[in-house]
């Protein structure tokens, strides 16, 4: 259908890097031409407590949350926390886990959530190069090699 | 202009700069706080205030001198900026001025759910509300326009889900022609003494009446057509769920929610086979259409609680009251590891203090395991509120009675309180705790006037903690690092609590996300 949307939650906790990955996915689509919406929760709900974000892109998007039951992709930066998005979630739902990624060859745990944003890119049509150039202009300088080569890690791992 | 993908608080404060607002000021508080940052980085003046009463006033200063201004706040800052509201509002303005203000449903990070749109009814004060970023951006620049062409204040409304949603921004050229800020002396409508007071509330009603009339004409009002069996009448985020809701509806959308354009409301209202009125929070546009005589629906009342999505609002239009689902409750947030407020709330806890507390990370002492805060309400409360309790109750427990206040919110409304325990002292005394993380810890690490930094974190003047104590009279005033010299703190605590005499403990130790900021920012920012 054309006027199909589709809808990414990103979920962890607070403190590894879910707003950052959330910004950098809305900025990859949003330069590939798609209507994007985000939706995030600050404050109090941080603080190391269970975190989500939705991006959301397609023709035309209208509200920035994702219907109950029309995730497409639940991507868990730790997945204990899958129970938490039940509800969201469908059969169709394609869940992607932090253990897609050999966390042992991250230069930086920190770079998990841009390693998430790897895998999740091989299912997505938006190019490698374009990825770059946004994980670039969202991270200071320090963190670009450490990033990249947690990106290029995460979209190397093969899908099951 | 190229378009761009932004924040709703982002898309507000690019609105601002491009209506060429002179001064941005507010205190922060989830989910406004980015507003005033992004405005500082996108080069505009902007300041933290020590509260939201300071920051209204300090932008009505900028307004008298004939250019723009804004303020900025989540929902229960509006409360403490109400007095400003309320009377610039008679006053009027020379220039412009909007408050911006965040409403919470939900309860994302906040207090309570009040709904700010009773204040634009209460004040009498135009009040507009966008659903995305666009029209924050958009908003933004109508709400400079509004309040300059008729000389009021303006209130732009937001919700969590449009200060922190992104969607995409077309801007447009920032205006070209500024005016230049002057003085103008006007007593009669500057100085609200009665007989002052009494012609500017007329004029006051003259203006709503003018508004109102341009509301129905060119307000920023949105008519969907659609099918004719249902019509729905939605503001805000709640327009958005609704659209996708009910993707062939009709739908008016509401832009100025205060004062309404109630004819073509009645008129859409009569329009359509159903009429459905979707909002978040109060039933205001629902009250408001029915007092009108219009013939719509509304949503049950258990969908005044908490935010809105799409299957909430699918549910509303089924006439759905059975008992939704209990939200899922993943990990609670939680003290960060290492924080230094983990080590005084352990100390209390360990000799049972009753703990009249207040708002900040700090709150989050009150949640188990820790279970060692026994009161919070509004900023500033610990203070009263111990102090009180310590009045009435038995001297036994009157004793065990502590206020505990955070560095920021000691600035904010701790002052007074202070003041007040100077002033009425209890039979057994008071312990003030101020613990000074030396930021404003919970909203972001904002500088306040205790910090030595401006919001650009430039350097300027340091409140000192103990020096006020000392100025106001309060006997014991001490200082500790309750993590390095936890013992001592704990012992200075015991004493205070033994003596029936006034004391302020400051527990001082840096916040250790700020330390971790402080850190990783460049130098050339300090």
């Amino acid at each position: 259908m054309c006027d199909s949307v589709t809808n990414i939650k990103i979920a962890g906790l607070g403190g590894m890097g879910v707003l950052t990955a959330t910004q950098i996915l809305a900025e990859v689509l949003f330069r590939q031409g798609w209507d994007v919406k985000k939706a995030e929760v600050h404050g109090m709900s941080q603080r190391g407590g269970s975190i989500c974000s939705d991006v959301r892109f397609g023709k035309r998007v209208f509200s920035p949350m994702i219907p109950e039951g029309e995730v497409d992709y639940l991507v868990l930066f730790q997945e204990d926390q899958r129970a938490l998005y039940a509800r969201d979630s469908s059969s169709k739902t394609v869940v992607i886990g932090a253990s897609c990624v050999d966390a042992s060859r991250l230069a930086s745990k920190k770079a998990l959530n841009v390693a998430m944003l790897g895998v999740l890119s091989r299912r997505l049509d938006a190019p490698a190069a374009l990825w770059m150039d946004v994980i670039r202009a969202t991270l200071p300088p320090r963190l670009h090699a450490a990033n990249e080569a947690a990106f290029e890690l995460g979209r190397q791992t093969v899908r099951d | 202009m190229e378009r761009r993908f932004l924040m709703g608080n982002e898309a507000v404060a690019l609105g601002a700069l491009h209506q060429g607002a002179a001064r941005g000021t507010g205190y922060p508080g989830t989910p406004s706080s980015e507003i005033l940052e992004y405005f500082s980085g996108f080069g505009g003046a902007a300041e933290w205030a020590p509260n939201e009463k300071v920051a209204a006033e300090v932008a009505l200063g900028v307004a008298f001198a004939g250019v723009r201004a804004f303020v900025t706040m989540k929902h229960v800052g509006l409360n403490v900026a109400a007095d400003v509201l309320f009377t610039a509002a008679y006053s009027g303005v020379d220039g412009a001025l909007v408050f911006v203000v965040a409403d919470d449903p939900g309860l994302a990070s906040s207090q309570n759910e009040q709904d700010s749109r009773r204040y634009a009814v209460a004040a009498g004060v135009p009040m507009l509300e966008p659903s995305d970023s666009q029209e924050a951006y958009d908003y933004t620049r109508l709400a400079f326009d509004v309040s300059e062409r008729w000389k009021l204040p303006v209130i732009l409304r937001l919700t969590t889900r449009v200060c922190h949603s992104g969607t995409i921004v077309a801007p447009r050229a920032p205006v070209a022609e500024l005016p230049e800020a002057h003085f103008e002396r006007n007593i009669p409508h500057r100085v609200m003494v009665p007989a002052h007071a009494r012609a500017a509330h007329r004029r006051l009603r003259q203006k709503l009446a003018e508004i109102v009339e341009w509301n129905e004409r060119e307000g920023p009002n949105e008519l969907v057509e659609g099918s004719g069996d249902l019509g729905v009448i939605a503001s805000g985020v709640a327009y958005q769920h609704a659209r996708e809701a009910a993707k062939d509806a009709s739908f008016f959308k509401v832009g100025m929610s205060y004062p309404l354009p109630m004819r073509a409301i009645l008129s859409f209202a009569a329009s359509v086979k159903r009429c459905v009125v979707i909002e978040e929070n109060d039933p205001y546009l629902a009250d408001a259409v029915r007092a009108a005589g219009g013939r719509i629906e509304s949503a049950p009342e258990l969908y005044r609680f908490g935010e809105l999505d799409v299957g909430r609002v699918r549910r509303i239009f089924r006439g759905d009251v059975s008992p939704e689902p209990a939200a899922q409750r993943g990990k609670p947030p939680q003290l960060c590891a290492g924080c230094p407020h983990r080590t005084v709330f352990e100390i209390l806890k360990r000799h049972d203090c009753i703990v009249a507390g207040d708002i900040g990370c700090y709150t989050l002492g009150a949640l188990e395991p820790l279970a060692a805060m026994d009161t919070q309400i509004c900023m500033g409360a610990s203070i009263g509120v111990g102090l009180g309790l310590r009045h009435v109750l038995p001297r036994k427990e009157a004793k065990r009675v502590v206020s505990v206040i955070g560095d920021s919110t000691f600035v904010h409304s701790g002052l007074t309180g202070l003041a007040e325990m100077a002033y009425n002292v209890p039979s057994t005394g008071h312990v003030l705790l101020i613990l000074d993380n030396a930021t404003t810890a919970m909203t972001g690490q904002q500088e306040h006037p205790g910090t030595g930094r401006l919001l650009n974190r430039a350097p300027t003047n340091t409140l000192d903690y103990a020096r006020v104590a000392e100025a106001m009279n309060i006997p014991y005033v001490e200082v500790y690092d309750p993590v390095a010299e936890a013992d001592a703190f704990e012992s200075a605590l015991l004493r205070a609590l033994e003596r029936d005499e006034l004391t302020v403990l400051i527990a001082r130790r840096p916040c250790i996300l700020s330390v971790a900021r402080q850190r990783a920012e460049p130098a050339n920012q300090g």
